[in-house]
């Protein structure tokens, strides 16, 4: 089986499309979540695939679909951190010939195909569709949301996994070297670490709205306190600290105005869902939530880094194309959850959404209100990647739990949660997806 | 402080040659008379790669924003640390931006909006690079 890379056209990137052609009638039903670590220990239960295919089951099993009955898998192939299997360093063989191979010795350490994860999964006998969506989980969603639409398969599984190996992320490779190629060094010569092009806009936004650094701290406190009541996550499973204004406001800064904890923190972590059209997932185990859209946004800066205007223009742009694919309005939201790691932009994404009415520049007035599950207007319920890790997942399935009824502790209780949207990453470059406890 | 060498590849070449002058050139389409930066193979603008030149600039320029960095992935920087990385616009376009460590301001304490010009300072290697330094009332 030769797995394609999912054609542009499957991604809704245009303004004006109109109602999504499959709106309310696909549906996710089964969550999975493989336990989280810092970094892999180098066992081979324990690997990025290891760990996917734990994610996997454990989404068949929750929705309680026969593993036969499952026809198609979207996979996120990239599964680095940014930490990558340094050149010359010997393989993990007995870790390697713990599975079934592929013609690449590092699938399933460093890396995640199709092809390594039906070899690995006897079980899934059926499988005749297979698709990857590159880069976060919000890609594989919007893949397998149409894939299933378009029937190209009828019981799809969707999984994001993430490896960490040892040593401190993005210093080895170019940024050890003596020099750089001419054209990469012409943009990486200053030496930004990852998160300086948020920090940049958040600098922005700071001095063009009167804002400050410390009004983030509500925000901060209110994701881990969320990720905290997120059990599949790292924080709740191995270091549940809460994360106070002064805990935050004291970290030490990585790129000024970005400090430690707006930085997410890399994590092993592998999250897989299980979706279908919505008349097949009528009779399985959990409550059905359906699909009303997905959208996309490609959009890129006119030189280096965007600017506050091109970064505005776009989230409202890309805000357009949520809610007219979806039918809805901000109104509908019950609940705001979209992507946050980089903590310093989040706000972009609410205020392109215009959550409960906020226009630009309010977020951060915002945040000193009663942003908890709680209350009126909950903020992040799922915590975010400030709560519970980088894995780009949390909040998808967050909002599939809340509108399940079944996110626990986390549930939110101020609101009826009826309608969600959750993606990222970036506010130029990423992608969305529309949720709801009905289909329509 | 100094960056990490440069080798240039025949894509760049014409913009490290022009450093290693003291010229500040910028990538240019012809066809839709407008400056790219960073350069590509095509125009982003209509697609053409035919009507690209390497344009020489002006060197005067604004500061439009920066970052103050604590924490740097390259090797090389990390003995300077925390250091200014501003975002430097053209006058000849302020679409256009250039990175740079504001040599001669204090860290953290960058004038935003105020005007720089162009200078040229040895890599580990001694290709120049340009870099922005404030200019005195
Ligand atoms: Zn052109």
């Amino acid at each position: 089986m030769n797995t394609p890379t999912a054609p542009d056209a499957m991604y809704r990137n245009d303004e004006g499309l109109g109602l999504w052609e499959h709106r309310g009638k696909v549906a996710a039903v089964g969550v999975g979540h493989a336990p989280t670590a810092r970094r892999w220990d180098g066992r081979p239960e324990t690997c990025v695939g290891a760990i996917s295919i734990q994610a996997l089951r454990q989404a068949i099993d929750d929705a309680g679909v026969a593993p036969e009955q499952i026809d198609g898998l979207v996979v996120v192939p990239v599964t680095t951190t940014g930490a990558f299997w340094e050149e010359g360093k010997p393989l993990p063989m007995d870790v390697i010939e713990s599975f079934q191979q592929t013609d690449d010795p590092l699938d399933g350490v460093a890396k995640l195909s199709a092809e390594w994860l039906l070899a690995n999964m006897p079980e899934l006998t059926n499988v005749k569709f297979t698709m990857y969506g590159p880069g976060c989980m919000s890609n594989a969603l919007n893949v397998a949301a149409q894939a299933v639409g378009d029937g190209l398969t009828h019981t799809c599984l969707v999984v994001k996994s993430w490896h960490n190996f040892e040593g401190r992320y993005y210093q080895s490779g170019a940024n050890a070297e003596e020099a750089l190629p001419g054209t990469a060094a012409m943009t990486r010569l200053w030496g930004g670490p990852a998160s300086y092009g948020t920090a940049l806009q958040f600098a922005e936004y700071c001095r063009k709205y009167g804002k400050t650094h410390e009004m983030m701290a509500p925000f901060m406190e209110n994701s881990r306190r969320n990720g905290l009541m997120f059990p599949e996550g790292y924080w709740a499973q191995h270091r549940p600290e809460e994360l106070g204004r002064e805990d935050y406001l004291a970290a030490r800064w990585i790129a000024k105005p970005a400090n430690l904890f707006d930085n997410d923190i890399p994590i092993m972590m592998s999250g897989a869902y299980l979706f279908s059209t919505a008349e097949r997932a009528a009779d399985m185990k959990q409550k059905p939530v359906y699909i009303l859209n997905h959208a996309s946004s490609n959009a890129r800066p006119r030189s280096l880094t965007p600017t506050l205007d091109e970064v505005e223009a776009e989230t409202a742009r890309t805000a357009r194309k949520i809610y007219e694919g979806a039918g809805i309005t901000a109104d509908d939201l019950s609940f705001e959850n979209m992507y946050d790691g980089f903590s310093l932009f989040h706000q972009f994404h609410l205020e392109g959404l215009g959550y409960r009415g906020i226009k630009f520049g309010e977020a951060l007035d915002f945040y000193q209100t009663d942003i908890s599950i709680e209350g009126p207007n909950p903020v992040s319920p799922s915590g975010g990647n400030v709560g519970s890790g980088r894995s780009r997942v949390w909040m998808h399935t967050d909002c599939i739990q809340q509108l399940q009824g079944r996110a626990g502790p986390r549930q939110v209780t101020g609101v009826t949660p009826e309608v969600a949207v959750s993606g990222g990453p970036m506010p130029l470059g990423g992608n969305f997806t529309v949720w709801s406890a009905s289909p329509d | 402080m100094t960056k990490q060498g440069v080798v240039p590849d025949s894509f760049s070449e014409p913009f490290w040659d022009a450093a290693n002058e003291e010229r500040l050139v910028i990538q240019n389409c012809r066809d839709c008379d407008r400056l790219q930066h960073p350069p590509a193979e095509a125009c982003r603008e209509c697609g053409a790669g035919d009507s690209l030149e390497w344009k020489p600039v002006s060197g005067r320029g604004t500061i439009y924003n920066y970052g103050v960095v604590h924490d740097c992935p390259v090797r090389l920087l990390q003995k300077d640390q925390p250091f200014n990385l501003a975002v430097i616009t053209l006058d000849d376009d302020p679409g256009i931006q250039m990175f740079s460590h504001l040599p001669g301001t204090p860290v953290d304490d960058v004038p935003v909006g105020a005007a720089v010009e162009v200078i040229f300072e040895p890599t580990a290697n001694g290709q120049l690079v340009p870099e922005w330094r404030v200019i005195a009332d």
